[in-house]
């Protein structure tokens, strides 16, 4: 175990969400028990002025977990020197079995909690509270996972081992190893190129039709092009732009765009990128409810102020990754 | 979206100066919050300083150095070991090195005496590392007399006070000429202390650490990336003790942070009464009080850190110095280049705010729960 500030940070906050969301459960569970919003009994009062506690501290716990996900990248990177054979984030992450899965169930936590916090802010517009149960439901499924997050961080920094030989982004996004990570990194430029901005055209102009048109059917498909241009767009990166901003056709690395070498290129990247799909899951996840009739009017402007929102981070995001390939001095496809 | 902004320009207002009308009460938990990021701000920034001084130190040093080494301990170079390693690709230099540690009784500390080429020293002739220099009170053209190991005296000339920009590293040092040397320590002629190596890549380092380990089994290489690391981790180590020994007072803090804040007096309790009695929400209230902690916590977030950047690196870090930097006799004089760090910042922030976020939660929501009504009868 090493004994770093940061890595005592990260834990202190993830196991400080976890206290969070476990005080909070008994209370979902008496919410989705006993929660009537006729009902004038003193019960009922008493949990109405306890949601107003557990939408602030989750709302908290949420916002905490986002900037617990850029710290954790950022000290992977940082901590790489400690290690043999690690240039970046891959290394530190690869140190033992746990560090990928770790990084992906923050990512996944992440998401989720935006889907959850969307789902709370509709809920806290309408006058009845009308999702408070569904809300309260979902909270005790989010608490799993964001338990085995943290299991899974205390397991990767327990076993950190200065020292230990690890493989590097070389050997890891190399064309010939058989991984998903591999796989992406091994599509031809041009293919990828195709799906990049195919995946990104699809995902800004639902995007664009949901923020002026409004609609259920038009809201799940956001959501469905956000997940999937996240993905292309990770696999973008993978493939070719981490190519272009490297200047090199063999690097694939998705962390070292991140280090000062490139400028901090790949937070400009990756900032928006998260925005806009957390966004456009945001403006899906609240779509199951556009019918309920404290929510018609609400639900609608607030998943298509979403919906601008996604627009505007995949635009930014395709255009910034554009630019970078455009400006590199890297030549991939001979024209 | 303007509405909103407009909603929340107007909520800072009112709480800036709901704040001014409680000074006092406001102004102690200013002060605790900033000494508490002054301290951990200090701490972070001087042992960051110390790692890039590190590296900036170790950025010049050889890549390999190869000891050979006898029954588990350093032994000497002996004459031909040098010739044995051959020639390794990647290799760009390779030279036998002479030094040793002297001990002088005046100062009660050691010095380290070490060989250079006759074009830099002249027999008889010596350079100072500037503090010993300072300790001893040399100056160039003076003279000065050791008495060696085997009891004879040898006296030398300074020729010149080393550079005080490179006092890190040359603080004890002493550099004479190969033949002084030899015959200062009475050593056997031909021997070295140890092999100094530099590679030009970096990424061929590991092998020919390798290839010189399986040439010579009896030699030990030490790169100079392992030191960089051992140090990274070191001073790494040293800062999360410190931390963990300051955990107290963070959980204090946090203490007091909650206390404060659900130590509502009257007054208070009333004007939250009066405010919900004219039509503001308990989300509104809510909002009201975490902007009131959002400013309290980034005033002294600023305020803390400037003060540690000009303790830091103005005051040398007076109250840290003796456990983070280490210490020696002849202990060099030296200024930390200022350097922050971004990861450093953030850090900081998730030992400050969140705590302190974290305690007023609870207490925020019991005061914007306040009936109007029990209040304000």
């Amino acid at each position: 175990m090493l004994f770093q500030p940061a890595i005592i940070a990260l834990l202190m906050a993830a196991g400080v969400a976890v206290l969070m969301l476990l005080a909070a459960a008994p209370f979902a569970v008496q919410v989705i028990r006993h929660w009537d919003i006729n009902s004038g009994s003193e019960r009922q009062l008493a949990l109405e002025r306890r949601t107003y506690l557990f939408s602030t501290l989750l709302s908290f716990v949420m916002l905490a977990q986002l900037a617990a996900l850029l710290l954790f990248v950022f000290n992977a990177d940082r901590l790489s020197v400690m290690f043999v054979g690690a240039m970046c984030a891959v290394g530190t992450l690869n140190v033992n079995g746990y560090g990928f899965p770790s990084l992906l169930t923050q990512i996944a936590v992440f998401f989720l909690a935006a889907m959850w916090l969307a789902i709370n802010h509709v809920d806290t517009q309408a006058r009845d509270y009308p999702l408070v149960r569904i809300k309260y439901g979902l909270l005790l499924l989010l608490l799993p996972v964001l338990v085995s997050s943290f299991w899974l961080e205390f397991q990767y920094f327990s076993a950190l081992k200065a020292n230990v030989i690890t493989s590097c982004c070389g050997s890891m996004f190399s064309e010939e190893s058989k991984t998903i990570a591999a796989e992406a990194s091994g599509l031809e430029p041009l293919p990828a190129i195709w799906l990049f901005y195919g995946a990104m055209a699809a995902a800004i102009g639902v995007a664009l039709w949901h923020w002026r048109r409004g609609g259920r059917v038009s809201g799940y498909l956001l959501a469905l092009t956000s997940a999937g241009g996240f993905v292309a767009a990770i696999t973008g990166v993978l493939s070719f732009i981490s190519l272009y901003i490297y200047e090199h056709p063999h690097h694939h690395c998705p962390f070292c765009i991140l280090k000062p070498e490139y400028d901090y290129q790949g937070y400009w990247l990756y900032i928006p990128l998260f925005v806009a799909t957390a966004a456009g899951l945001g403006a899906g996840a609240m779509q199951p409810f556009a019918r309920v009739p404290s929510l018609a009017r609400i639900i609608p402007a607030i998943s298509s102020r979403f919906s601008g929102l996604t627009a505007a981070g995949y635009i930014l995001f395709t255009a910034l990754a554009t630019w970078f390939v455009l400006t590199s001095n890297l030549i991939l496809i001979e024209h | 979206m303007r509405i909103w902004l407009e909603k929340q320009r107007h909520l800072i207002d009112f709480t800036l100066a709901s704040l001014a009308r409680r000074k006092t009460k406001n102004i102690g938990l200013l002060l605790a919050y900033t000494l508490l990021v002054f301290v951990l701000a200090s701490l972070t920034l001087f042992t960051h300083a110390l790692r890039t001084e590190a590296t900036f130190v170790l950025a010049g040093s050889p890549e390999v150095i190869l000891q050979r080494m006898v029954a588990g301990r350093h032994d000497l170079i002996p004459p031909g070991y040098l010739d044995k390693i051959g020639r390794i690709r990647g290799v760009q230099k390779k030279e036998g090195r002479l030094w040793g540690y002297y001990y002088d009784p005046v100062l009660n500390a050691n010095y380290t005496f070490m060989a250079r080429p006759a074009d830099e020293v002249a027999d008889g002739h010596i350079m100072v590392g500037n503090a010993l220099a300072r300790e001893r009170g040399l100056d160039k053209h003076n003279t000065i007399s050791f008495r060696s190991y085997s009891g004879k005296l040898f006296t030398f000339e300074v020729s010149a006070v080393l550079s005080p920009d490179s006092e890190l590293l040359s603080a004890d040092l002493v550099l004479l000429s190969e033949n002084d040397f030899r015959s200062f320590f009475e050593y056997p002629a031909g021997h070295y202390t140890d092999i100094a190596l530099s590679v030009a890549n970096p990424q061929e380092v590991r092998t020919v650490a390798a290839k010189l380990s399986s040439a010579l089994p009896d030699s030990r290489p030490i790169l100079r990336e392992e030191v960089l690391r051992t140090y990274q981790s070191v001073f790494d180590w040293r800062e999360g003790i410190i931390l963990t020994v300051l955990a107290g007072a963070i959980l204090a803090f946090a203490i007091l942070a909650w206390e404060k804040a659900s130590g509502l007096s009257a007054e208070e309790k009333r004007e939250i009464g009066i405010l919900k009695a004219i039509g503001w929400e308990t989300g509104d209230v809510i909002r009201m009080k975490t902007w009131e902690g959002l400013l309290i916590s980034l005033t002294a977030f600023l305020l803390g850190f400037i003060a540690a950047y000009v303790h830091v690196f103005h005051f040398g870090a007076a109250v840290f110095e003796p456990v983070l930097k280490g210490w020696s006799v002849l202990y060099p004089k030296f200024t930390l280049v200022p350097a922050v760090d971004g990861l450093q910042i953030a850090t900081l922030f998730f030992f400050t705010v969140f705590p302190y976020t974290a305690a007023v939660l609870v207490p925020i929501w019991r005061a914007a729960i306040t009936d109007p009504d029990a209040v304000m009868r």
